[in-house]
């Protein structure tokens, strides 16, 4: 179980632009790193990103090695209506992980 | 000596100083694995956008100027654009110029973003040029880009 | 080249002190000769100011991945009893607590129970096996006694989790470590093995982290090798880790054979180190490189 931790306004007035902060606990392990015995240790990383807001996708990331362990975004949305923000990792095996945040917009 | 030494007197002597010192960088790097170049940055805008060439402006990078750590660099990309639906960033690809690979990643905003700005934390094989390339919803590309010195290397150490 | 050279040595001899804002001064220097200097400085007082921002956010310090993973432990009802069962960190429990410890009274039943202030205590003697105890070793013996559970190996996701939520309830406390009595061995071996040279380099943990700290060891400033960042989060490692684990990478620094997590030497060593950072705050979860 990949720990998440998300820092989302829980209130927000409609039409205002929030910040919205995801970090989720991964090796996002390169391919390039040796164990004690030398031996390659094999590419792991999260793949895609995505925020979905009440059904509607307003954040992609596509992620390379090059994004560091345990890896953070920091990202905007304008608060149009109240519900449901959705955060979603994907891994190169298909794995999701997610969590989920309630927003009520006035 | 790879087409960096051309480019930056700095990097240059710092990366002999390295080779120099016990440290030996450049002596670890795995056999095979080839660094990427700032042409090679070239070649992947290049093959990511259709051919097109980006302007410089508009897209601003920010890392710090020296870094102590390289597996952990805090890193934010902004784009000046009003985000509505007829002027918006339509997506943000971010490159190093000396890593393993020249992609660190890709945004998708678009006009519910409200501000084209995203920040993270990414990782940096050694001292480079950080691109970030945006391209609006009118098909037109911008750039920008930052600098970094990095003690330590994160990718092939 | 020669301009690097010049340049590197101007660098290395720059005195530290104008760096350190927050270094406390000791006063009583002259009577704790084990004290680094006059000035006792966090690592945290070395880092950058990219990686000092990066430990003192609430949010995207790493750190509290393993702290939040720690409390979702701690509250799971697993085995005899679940950790939150008998201990408590709700304030007014603390501040009875601590009413107590001002007056001069500690009610065996409650020490111990109360969480806040608990990891500025160890490592410290285990009243039943009369053996020095650290904090992964006191979760150890609570699962095995309390809640008949299997101990959790050194270094494991759970036990690092449980050691970084207890061990973060006591951030921005100090240290408050007893070296007399049963402890007072420990503390001699530690400070042996402080102040031994070992490895193929041959160096002491001394050399560097008294005598020479605030110099530059190739590019980075040697630190006085203060325990209070761990459990931390360690560049180097992309990873969380016990400060057992920390131990570990300096003996192969100097090129020495190292011990296991957990082992006696370096709960001792850790007695010592622990002692050694008096007046300075518990950090955990830190960022170091």
């Amino acid at each position: 179980m990949l720990m998440i931790r998300i820092k989302a306004p829980s209130k927000a007035k409609k039409g205002e632009v929030i910040e919205l902060k995801a970090m989720i606990q991964h090796k996002m392990e390169t391919g390039y790193r040796r164990d004690r015995y030398g031996r390659q240790i094999p590419k792991d990383i999260l793949r895609r990103f995505e925020c979905i807001y009440n059904d509607v996708v307003v954040f992609r990331a596509e992620f390379f090695p090059a994004v560091a362990a345990n890896p953070i975004l920091v990202f905007h949305t304008i608060a149009t209506e109240s519900g449901t923000l959705l955060f979603k990792w994907v891994d190169e095996a298909g794995v999701e992980s997610y969590d989920k945040v309630e927003l009520e917009v006035v | 000596m790879k087409e960096v030494e051309k480019i930056d007197n700095l990097r240059f002597k710092r990366r002999s100083v390295l080779k120099a010192s016990a440290l030996g960088v450049g002596a670890l790097v795995s056999p095979g694995v080839a660094l990427a170049t700032p042409a090679g940055v070239e070649k992947s805008i290049a093959s990511l956008f259709g051919g097109r060439v980006p302007e410089a402006g508009r897209v601003t990078v920010k890392i710090p100027p020296i870094t102590e750590n390289g597996t952990s660099v805090a890193f934010m990309v902004n784009v000046e654009s009003p985000m509505t639906l007829e002027d918006h960033v339509v997506r943000i690809a971010v490159f190093a110029e000396e890593n393993p690979v020249p992609d660190i990643a890709r945004f998708e905003l678009g006009p519910r973003a409200g501000i084209a700005r995203v920040e993270s934390r990414i990782r940096m094989n050694g001292s480079q040029r950080i691109r970030a390339v945006a391209e609006m919803n009118d098909g037109s590309l911008w750039s920008g880009y930052a600098f970094s010195i990095v003690t330590l290397a994160a990718c092939l150490l | 080249m020669w301009r690097f050279v010049i340049r590197g040595l101007c660098f290395s001899l720059l005195p530290a002190l104008p760096v350190l804002s927050n270094a406390k001064e000791i006063s009583d220097f002259s009577a704790n000769p084990d004290l680094p200097s006059e000035v006792v400085a966090s690592g945290f007082e070395f880092l950058t100011p990219e990686s000092q921002a990066l430990q003192l956010d609430d949010f995207a310090n790493p750190g509290f991945l393993w702290v939040d993973r720690g409390r979702l432990l701690f509250e799971k009802q697993e085995g005899k009893r679940a950790c939150v069962d008998c201990h408590s960190e709700r304030d007014s429990e603390m501040d009875s607590e601590m009413d107590s410890r001002r007056e001069g009274k500690t009610d065996p039943e409650s020490d111990g129970k109360v969480l806040p202030g608990s990891a500025t205590r160890f490592p410290k003697i285990n009243q039943d096996t009369n053996q020095l105890i650290n904090l992964e070793g006191q979760i150890n013996h609570c699962r095995v006694e309390r809640q008949s559970l299997s101990p959790l190996p050194y270094e494991s996701e759970q036990l690092l989790s449980l050691t970084a939520y207890v061990t973060s309830l006591s951030r921005n406390m100090a240290y408050d470590i007893a070296i007399d009595g049963t402890a007072d061995a420990y503390y001699d071996r530690g400070r042996a093995y402080f102040f031994k040279r070992k490895g193929q380099l041959n160096l002491a943990c001394s050399q560097c982290h008294d005598d020479n700290w605030g110099k530059l060891l190739r590019g980075d400033r040697i630190s006085q090798g203060h325990p209070n960042a761990y459990p931390g989060y360690r560049l180097e490692w992309q990873n969380f880790g016990s400060l057992h684990r920390r131990f570990r990478d300096c003996d192969v620094g100097v090129k020495a054979e190292p011990f296991a997590a957990g082992s006696e030497t370096y709960l001792a060593l850790e007695l010592y180190l622990k002692w050694r950072a008096k007046r300075l705050l518990i950090e955990s979860p830190g960022i170091r490189r």
